[in-house]
């Protein structure tokens, strides 16, 4: 595991039911049963991470990608940061360990 | 102990008593709803103490689900206590469907449904309606099936509450009403036994075709709800969400995504009642 570039997962798309409403988007979380209402950019994030293990950079990259903005934007690096930590907070992501990187 | 036994849409109840009169109270109100063979729940109203059974008597509601804190009431509101019992079961207990704490009415199978906090109205706006063309379906909770996402009824007595008493009494002068009790903690409260047509049907349910979020006492208005409002407005509206789990998600989602919602302010039935039938036309 590199500290300075951490690797995340995201929690398993069948652990997840994801219902967009409007600018508001509903996630139930079967491992949990919680529901959480979220807003851009958490559920393009969730999907930008797919079912690997992604450091910011590929995430962002891949975001950019689909919403035309600079990847390495120091703003956009910051915002994808901070929702990341906000989804480990919630269980909707997990940090790699040593174990698993 | 007197006991009483009632079914009330698909949810059944056996009623308990230290005393009779609040028994025999429930017997007349309900004297045209099944009885079930084998209850859902039971409700008990126990006198406090030994001495309490006759002196300035006090009973406290206790049953399957209990709240701890609940506290006891007066015997003479022995009805209410009872009444909230049932409730409580419902609340607390019941997992075949979402409730909602709402009302709701019913016309060509179709289903208005009004929620909102104690005082919005809309016990009164469902009895209002149930005498004006449509179907009463319940005051106090509506069912949401977890698979059909159908409204199920649930017409309990109807609970009038301060003003609405003397209104109802006034546009429905045939309609049986229980005792009035005075001074219990949400005022002055009598029922009223839902019209005969509710009861007969009140296993047959309606598609959810409009949601109304009612407020009286304010200026008429009526205002759209973003999806995500009304989400969290019913998930604050539902006793058993949580306990539900994933179907009880999937069942709200649905209802939000499928059922128009309005918020509606007003002043006076009549007033309400317009409204309702407008947006009705119009949203339904």
């Amino acid at each position: 595991m590199n500290d300075r570039n951490p690797l995340y997962r995201a929690e398993s798309p069948d652990l997840l039911i994801v219902e967009p409403l409007d600018d508001m988007t509903l996630i139930y979380h079967r491992r949990s049963g919680i529901t959480h209402m979220v807003t851009a950019p958490v559920p393009e994030i969730l999907e930008a991470m797919g079912q690997e293990l992604v450091d910011i950079a590929t995430i962002t990259a891949r975001l950019s990608h689909q919403f035309e903005m600079e990847a390495d934007a120091s703003d956009v690096i910051a915002i994808v940061d901070s929702r990341l930590a906000d989804m480990m907070a919630l269980g909707l992501v997990e940090r790699a360990s040593e174990g698993t990187a | 102990m007197h006991e009483f036994r009632v079914s009330v849409g698909p949810a059944s109840f056996r009623l308990l008593s230290d005393w009779q009169k609040p028994i025999a109270q429930m017997r007349a109100l309900y004297a045209s709803y099944p009885e079930p063979e084998i209850p859902d729940f039971t409700v008990r109203l126990e006198a406090v103490s030994l001495l309490r059974r006759f002196l300035r008597p006090s009973g406290a509601i206790e049953g399957d689900y209990m709240l701890p804190d609940a506290a006891p009431l007066p015997v003479e509101q022995g009805l209410l206590a009872l009444e909230m019992g049932m409730n409580l079961q419902m609340a607390l207990g019941w997992r075949r469907h979402l409730i909602l704490h709402a009302s709701a009415v019913e016309r060509d199978g179709r289903v208005l449904v009004m929620t909102g906090l104690s005082g919005s109205g809309k016990s009164t706006l469902s009895a209002m309606l149930g005498l004006d063309g449509w179907r009463f379906m319940g005051d106090e909770f509506v069912l949401i099936d977890l698979v059909s996402g159908a409204a199920v009824p649930y017409p309990r007595l109807i609970s009038l509450k301060n003003l609405a008493i003397a209104e109802m009494q006034r546009v429905a002068p045939s309609a049986q009403f229980g005792p009035v009790m005075a001074g219990t903690p949400k005022g002055d409260i009598r029922h009223m036994v839902p019209s005969p047509e509710a009861v007969t049907r009140m296993a047959e349910p309606g598609i959810p075709a409009l949601l109304l979020f009612p407020s009286f006492g304010y200026s008429a208005a009526v205002r759209e709800l973003q999806l995500s409002e009304t989400f969290v407005r019913l998930t604050q509206a539902s006793p058993n969400y949580v306990a539900l789990g994933e179907p009880g998600f999937t069942a709200l989602a649905r209802f939000v995504k499928t059922v128009p919602a309005r918020a509606i302010d007003y002043e006076t039935g009549a007033e309400a009642i317009a409204m309702v039938e407008q947006l009705w036309d119009t949203l339904a």
